[in-house]
């Protein structure tokens, strides 16, 4: 870009910087001896709009050297399988997480919150990176997997394997309801529709205090047991404790490490079970509705049936996640599922890569990671996370993994 | 009978009448073309054919194994899956981050998802499922064949130069096994070279296949060549109907062709 020009932007962005500084930066309610008084800051609103000034002007003269933002790259080739070896070594790695030197009590309970967020984005994934449905209410189906599994285990007693299917089944259900109304909605309109959906169901549960205990939320809700034997330490008379069943030390480690593979294994079995509804003619469907609704209906495919298809299936493994949520927590309110869960489940998809399980993987990580690494920083975290995730999609517009598979290949260019 | 009898066509958007009072016929082993200027209506045709408008007035029945489709009763999804009519999209509509032979897969998508009881055959891996989609593999491979884009199977469907975007979109067209194919301007922004394979492909689906072609075309050596019959339309109404030579020397379709000399005079 000519120099005059980027000069021209740089001021422009400037004075933006300046409007919002001023107010924002510039004035400080201050606690003094005569009470409440207005400190200013100018000086901070003049270092800032220095910056924003010399940033974008240095943005500007390297922009246009052959790529946009001096940023976007291609990523170097990469043999073909190189992806699938990643994805093997990944879950090797998280195979034997818990029993590496790194494997402590912080680790895995870490590990754990990434795997939940794994599998939210690899269930959202089907309903956003594959229909191409954009749903903004995604945490609605968490929700009712985690409420499902707490009234079922708290009033009834249920264990977590009935009321597991329940919850995936309830949560599917409504994934069908969600989807009824906005069969004939696409891009904005559906996302407001579906952001408007996760809103009603926290609302529900925040003020229908005699069915979910309202703000308060569900407590005590049953731990899981190892198919039957608690983890405690003490158990109740009649009854074998897990370690006394494998004769091991109590260590309170011993069911985190339980739930740790309880949400491997759930969130292993929703990549496969995507991984092979990718190869079937539903899953193709959901990729050609994405790709072109109207080329759709032309050749014979009900795109009702597609699309509640896609939201049901993506709603119950949220449903599943949720219930291991609720096992997990043994406490659930509806503070846990706002609307910025469903944000960062979708941001999740979004920064991996539309459709693509590696790349959930991958972005799953990176921003269940990034904040937890932050924590120094405390206040400026925030800051930095949405620094970083700014930098990514300038960097890998399309996601960190914007490779898709052919779901089937006739091969040999005969 | 003919395969497809349109009666009395008539679609109006607001006080436009855009399609007044149609009537023509499809038959099997044929080629109808329906031609006319710019805003004829015979876009508009085709969008009501293929049930993504409604008529306001008339009937498009379809006739095929004994039975009557009545396709202004039905929606867009089964005239395709169950009428057997197919089309081809003026601006090409492929799947495009999608490979050749998955487009071509998808067309197969409502014997295939049977085939797979509704994705738990598919699921289990039950030989059931794994023989239709073989079958379902060979019939793309045939049609990649015909239309000679086999080399490009595994490729994007989206990084094809655009007349083999064309060709894929009628082959995927023909993969959903119809009784009736609507063509919408399939030479469009193609060089003769490619039109005239094109003409020979839709010949050959003609012959081979016994289906009924309707064919929107502005390309008038294409329409002249292949065409058995053709259905001039302007301004909504039709003005003509007859073989190629007819058309040719038809003093309405000249006049609405090249205007006549009192629009010339006004």
């Amino acid at each position: 870009m000519p120099f005059p020009q980027a000069l021209r932007e740089a001021l422009m962005a400037a004075f933006v910087a300046l409007m919002l500084a001023v107010p924002l930066i510039g004035f400080r309610l201050a606690d003094t001896m005569q009470g409440l008084a207005i400190e200013t800051r100018f000086d901070w609103v003049a270092w800032g709009v220095g910056a924003v000034f010399v940033g974008r002007l240095l943005l500007g003269v390297l922009r246009g050297r052959g790529r946009p933002f001096g940023l976007a790259v291609k990523m170097p080739a990469m043999p073909p399988n190189a992806g699938t070896m990643f994805a093997l070594v990944l879950g090797v790695f998280a195979l034997v997480l818990p029993f590496t030197p790194l494997g402590d009590r912080y680790t895995v309970e870490l590990a754990i919150t990434v795997l939940i967020y794994v599998m939210l984005g690899w269930g959202l994934n089907i309903v956003v990176g594959l229909a191409g449905l954009l749903d903004l209410g995604y945490v609605a189906f968490y929700a009712v997997g985690a409420y499902s599994y707490a009234l079922f285990a708290i009033n009834f007693g249920w264990s977590f394997w009935l009321c597991l299917p329940i919850a995936g089944l309830l949560a599917a259900m409504f994934g069908v309801m969600l989807g009824f109304p906005v069969l004939r909605l696409r891009g904005d309109y559906l996302a407001i529709v579906t952001l408007g959906f996760g809103e009603m169901i926290r609302v529900i549960l925040l003020n229908w205090k005699d069915f979910s205990g309202g703000s308060a939320g569900l407590t005590s809700i049953p731990r899981p047991s190892f198919f039957g034997f608690p983890f405690t330490a003490n158990p109740e008379p009649g009854e074998t404790a897990f370690h006394e069943l494998f004769g091991l030390e109590y260590t309170p480690l011993q069911r985190i490490i339980f739930l740790y593979y309880l949400i491997f294994a759930l969130a292993l079995l929703t990549n496969f079970f995507t991984l092979r509804m990718r190869k079937l003619p539903i899953g193709r469907a959901w990729e050609a509705l994405r790709e072109d609704e109207i080329a759709c209906r032309a050749l014979g495919i009900n795109p009702t049936n597609v699309k509640l298809s896609a939201f049901a299936l993506g709603a119950m493994f949220g449903g599943f996640a949720g219930a291991f949520f609720a096992t997990r927590q043994g406490f659930i309110s509806p503070e846990s599922f706002n609307f910025i869960e469903s944000a960062v489940i979708l941001a999740i998809v979004v920064l991996g890569g539309m459709g693509s399980q590696l790349g959930v993987v991958i972005a799953a990580a990176f921003l269940i990671l990034i904040p937890e690494l932050l924590r120094d920083f405390s206040q400026y975290r925030m800051i930095m996370f949405g620094l970083a995730m700014v930098l990514i999609m300038l960097w890998r517009p399309q996601g960190l993994v914007s490779h898709r598979e052919p779901s089937i290949r006739l091969g040999a260019k005969a | 009978m003919s395969l497809l009898t349109v009666e009395h066509l008539t679609i109006r958007f607001g006080g436009l009448v855009a399609v007044d009072d149609v009537s023509f016929t499809a038959e099997d082993g044929r080629i109808t073309a329906i031609i006319g200027p710019n805003g004829a209506g015979k876009t508009t045709v085709f969008n009501c054919l293929t049930g993504f408008y409604k008529p306001d007035v008339g009937r498009m029945c379809l006739h095929r194994d004994g039975k009557d489709f009545l396709l202004e009763r039905m929606d867009g999804f089964r005239i395709a899956g169950q009428a057997g009519v197919a089309r081809t999209f003026q601006n090409i509509r492929l799947f495009p981050r999608m490979t050749v032979l998955e487009n071509l897969l998808v067309a197969q998508h409502n014997t295939l998802h049977r085939a797979s009881f509704h994705t738990l055959a598919g699921l289990l891996g039950l030989s059931r499922y794994r023989d239709a989609e073989k079958a379902a593999i060979a019939r793309a491979a045939e049609w990649l064949e015909r239309v000679g884009l086999r080399h490009l199977a595994d490729d994007e469907a989206g990084s094809l130069p655009y007349g083999d975007q064309r060709r894929l979109e009628i082959a995927r067209a023909m993969c959903t096994n119809p009784r009736l194919l609507c063509l919408d301007e399939p030479a469009a922004g193609l060089n003769p070279k490619e039109s005239a394979d094109l003409a020979a492909l839709i010949r050959d689906i003609k012959a081979r296949e016994k289906i009924a072609v309707l064919l929107i075309e502005h390309d008038m050596s294409v329409v002249m060549e292949i065409s058995d019959h053709i259905v001039v339309l302007d301004h909504g109404a039709k003005i003509a109907e007859g073989n190629p030579a007819q058309i040719r020397v038809d003093p309405a379709v000249i006049a609405a062709y090249l205007g006549t000399d009192e629009e010339d005079a006004a």
